[in-house]
């Protein structure tokens, strides 16, 4: 107990330490690179390295005492470790404040929502457990499947009283460990709550439960003329609520804008299990405090997104793709600027890759051909959708000739019909999972002004030389870059080069360090990068107002030492 | 006939400049008709629903709607112009020339085949949607004015399904055909091609003299995409428009299409939570045992 507090204090006092260069130790403490090419998805089984953990010290800031102590208690709730140590994963241990599961709360629960819908099977918790990335693995040992609001709100004020922590999970294809536990978090899943409530044809706002997923809306959507505002490449899992939960971006933003201009409304659940019934579908509503927004992105630390009421827009028929490459960023940049002129109105998507992720693309995936005959440094991506095909097609014929002229597009193609766009695309959406395939992936998504884009990338390269591949690719049309670096295998040298040097090159330039994806539990130290201190504390504030036992989504979003317990 | 001009000698010994222009008409006679290197290609493309889009039949079903809808090139007619184009590109035609039968809209699908490299495209408008003994017909006549070495087309159209197009204009011509094509290879000297034709039982080989018909299945290429520089150069290619009566062709048809309806909707399954539900369905459901 006296070394826990001993702990607690170094450790408070070296906080600041912490966030940047917590992790090395961590590294050291992983098993030795043998076991990790098992799995190349970073995983790592826990149970087997038990072992071998007593015999890495270098490096070590931990008393290894303490660790023998912790490890031989709870075996099946092990510290969690970030499975390759990419950032911030200071130490994260378990808050001694949540009550541990027991059989009690498992029948309360199995009265409440029946025996079906409460999971204990290990192979469905195993899933549960790991989120998309195989990045981040939690120990749960309780799924709960809610079917409506109600049994929400009943499992939230039973796990408020009995302060037990929980983690609510939609399709699990979040990027930064956001929706999986960390330890035995109790998994809320709101995969059964998925039925459209109400779709009003006329003004176009669809009212949904939050577990609906966004391919199966946008189809239903499809069957009344209308188009989601979003669409990303995650759509075949992911659930709306969890969308609106982490403000997701996409690849319409650039012409819908974000979930915060497009959602009127939501219905959510708070900690002590309080409905919050904001479910409005007015598009113009000037009473009071807009409470919804601080739902909207705040990755279900503040409340359970139950209900989700969107705008959605007309389904046009003119949707035109061009695939063009340019030698240059420079070039990049300028026909981004001609685009928003030229196009203007119909412009619905500008997306941006660099060679590297072209090749990437090309060497893993099957099926995919490079649409222009020559390879060239960048390739965008420029979608037009309007109501008029001849017109649209005209304009940007008119716009990419006009380019082609003049020197900044040296090569391009147009898709003559939606099989070849979907090719197209398939080449832009199949980078993530190219990656995955390729082995080790670090993946950084960051926020910076156009202009400064591809120099993060140059200068990560330079730094980095032979070790690892480094790949820029994203939505170049809202200053959004995805920068990954993929290497054979997970390595701590390469985890030194790279953090916190991005961080740092990204708070230089005002950027943000998540753009899109959500600080998680992979970023969760990381704020201040971004953030002030003072802004930051009052999100704190927040917090313990919405949830004074922080039993929702512990250990994330915000940093680990404005808890400390 | 072909202008004198579109003659290519290439490879001969030419004659003396004086008996030169005498020859010439000789042998504009002769070769125009036999020569690879003057040889034309028509490939007939067909404007059609997006193969991609999910159709739905008009209320009063008279057929399905196409008000809004995307539309584009039939992909078998894609695959027929790719191959016309790589025959001319090989050096075995001088000429490919891509032609639509259909309303205004039809300029479109034709751009689209002078953009993949066409080299000069024929409308003929009509308002009509006809069927193929009739688009057979307007084919036919074309071929007598063009007289092209080779027919492409795709082997059927994804709206229609008939795949009859074909087989008609060749019978109607007269000509060998050669259809559902996953390889074509043609033979310069002796006047042949020889394609190998996807059917049920596996792949047939089949010699068929020139000129022919041949329409075109999915396996024998994968079209190439239309690029800026080839979407430049078509805006200056020519589309010729012509009528229906200019080529002297009777419409009537003798089919009439009385309704189009959707197939009946698949029940969709049910999720069973349990053996135990499951086997209870089985047996008192669907009285499986």
């Amino acid at each position: 107990m006296m070394m826990m507090m001993m702990m607690m204090m170094q450790r408070l006092r070296r906080s600041e330490e912490f966030i940047r260069f917590g992790c090395k130790s961590l590294i050291n403490l992983r098993p030795n690179k043998n076991s990790v090419s098992r799995s190349v998805s970073g995983f790592v089984n826990h149970y087997d390295t038990k072992g071998r953990l007593f015999e890495s010290k270098n490096g070590n800031h931990y008393n290894t005492e303490l660790h023998h102590r912790c490890l031989g208690r709870n075996l099946g709730m092990l510290q969690q470790y970030k499975c390759f140590g990419s950032s911030s994963a200071s130490q994260i241990e378990r808050n001694p404040l949540f009550s541990s599961l027991d059989s009690k709360d498992v029948s309360y629960f199995k009265e409440i929502l029946g025996d079906k819908n409460v999971v204990e099977d290990e192979e469905r918790l195993e899933t549960a457990n790991t989120d998309w990335m195989k990045k981040y693995k939690g120990s749960s040992k309780l799924m709960l499947l809610p079917k409506n609001t109600e049994e929400v709100s009943q499992i939230l004020k039973y796990c408020d009283s009995r302060c037990l922590a929980v983690v609510p999970q939609g399709g699990n294809t979040g990027l930064v460990g956001g929706s999986v536990p960390v330890f035995d978090e109790v998994i809320i899943n709101v995969g059964l709550m998925n039925k459209v409530l109400a779709f009003d044809e006329v003004s176009g706002v669809l009212v949904c439960e939050a577990g609906c997923i966004l391919e199966n809306l946008a189809t239903f959507l499809d069957t009344k003329g209308f188009i989601m505002p979003l669409d990303l490449g995650a759509k075949g899992s992911c659930h709306i609520g969890g969308n609106v939960s982490t403000n997701a971006g996409g690849l319409r933003l650039i012409r819908y804008g974000s979930l915060h201009g497009t959602v009127l409304g939501l219905e959510a659940v708070t900690a002590n299990g309080n409905v919050l019934d904001m479910l409005g579908t007015l598009r113009k509503d000037n009473t009071g405090y807009d409470l919804k927004h601080l739902f909207i992105g705040s990755e279900g630390s503040l409340g359970i997104v139950t209900k989700v009421s969107i705008l959605t827009q007309p389904k046009l028929s003119s949707v035109n793709l061009a695939f063009i490459a340019c030698k240059d960023y420079l070039s990049c940049q300028k026909i981004l600027v001609e685009a928003k002129r030229n196009l203007g109105e119909i412009l619905s998507a500008f997306e941006f890759l660099d060679n590297n992720s072209m090749d990437l693309v090309l060497n893993h995936l099957d099926g995919v051909r490079n649409p222009v005959s020559s390879t060239e440094n960048f390739y965008i991506l420029i979608e037009t959708t309007g109501s008029d095909e001849t017109n649209d097609r005209e304009k940007l014929e008119a716009f990419l000739l006009k380019s082609l002229e003049k020197g900044l597009v040296s090569d391009g193609v147009i898709a003559q019909d939606i099989n070849q766009a979907s090719s197209f695309w398939r080449i832009r959406e199949g980078i993530t999972e190219a990656l995955q395939k390729a082995g080790a992936v670090y993946k950084y998504d960051l926020s910076l002004p156009v202009e400064e884009i591809y120099n993060i990338v140059n200068d990560l390269r330079g730094r980095l030389g032979d070790l690892a591949n480094v790949m820029g690719y994203g939505h170049l049309g809202d200053g959004n870059l995805h920068l990954n670096i993929s290497a054979a295998d997970y390595n701590d040298k390469l985890i030194g080069l790279i953090e916190p040097y991005v961080y740092e090159w990204t708070s230089k330039h005002r950027g943000s360090i998540s753009a899109e994806h959500g600080l998680g539990v992979m970023k969760a130290n990381e704020i201040f990068y971004s953030k002030s201190p003072e802004t930051v504390a009052i999100m704190a504030s927040i917090k313990k107002l919405l949830d004074p036992k922080g039993i929702l989504n512990p250990y994330k979003v915000l940093p680990h030492t404005l808890f400390s317990h | 006939m072909n202008t004198p001009s579109l003659f290519i000698s290439g490879g001969l010994n030419l004659p003396p400049p004086e008996i030169k222009i005498c020859f010439c008409s000789l042998f504009f006679y002769f070769f125009s008709f036999c020569c690879y290197r003057a040889m034309k290609i028509l490939v007939a493309v067909k404007r059609v629903v997006d193969y991609a889009v999910k159709i739905r039949v008009k209320p009063d079903k008279t057929g399905v709607d196409t008000q809004n809808v995307k539309m584009s090139m039939n992909p078998f007619c894609e695959i027929a112009l790719e191959e016309a184009l790589r025959i001319r590109e090989a050096g075995f035609a001088k000429e490919v020339v891509a032609v639509s039968i259909g309303p205004s809209q039809c300029v479109d699908t034709l751009r689209t085949g002078l953009a993949m490299g066409a080299d000069r495209g024929i409308h003929v408008e009509t308002n009509s949607s006809f069927l193929p003994l009739t688009i057979a017909k307007i084919l036919k006549s074309l071929a007598e004015v063009e007289n092209p070495g080779l027919i492409f087309l795709g082997k059927q159209a994804i709206d229609d399904d008939c795949n009859q197009t074909g087989q008609m204009v060749a019978a109607l011509l007269g000509w060998p055909q050669a259809t559902f094509a996953s390889k074509v290879v043609l033979d310069k000297d002796k006047h042949v091609a020889t394609v190998d034709r996807e059917v049920d039982g596996g792949l047939e080989t089949l010699c068929v003299e020139l000129p022919a018909v041949i329409t075109t299945d999915l396996r024998l290429n994968q079209p190439r995409y239309a690029s800026l520089p080839n979407i430049m150069k078509a805006k200056s290619k020519p589309i010729k428009k012509m009528t229906v009566q200019d080529l002297k062709v009777d419409v009537k048809s003798d089919i009439e299409i009385l309704e189009v309806t959707e197939p009946p909707k698949r029940k969709s399954g049910v999720m069973v939570s349990s053996v135990d539900e499951l086997i209870d369905k089985l047996r008192n459901e669907a009285h499986v045992f």
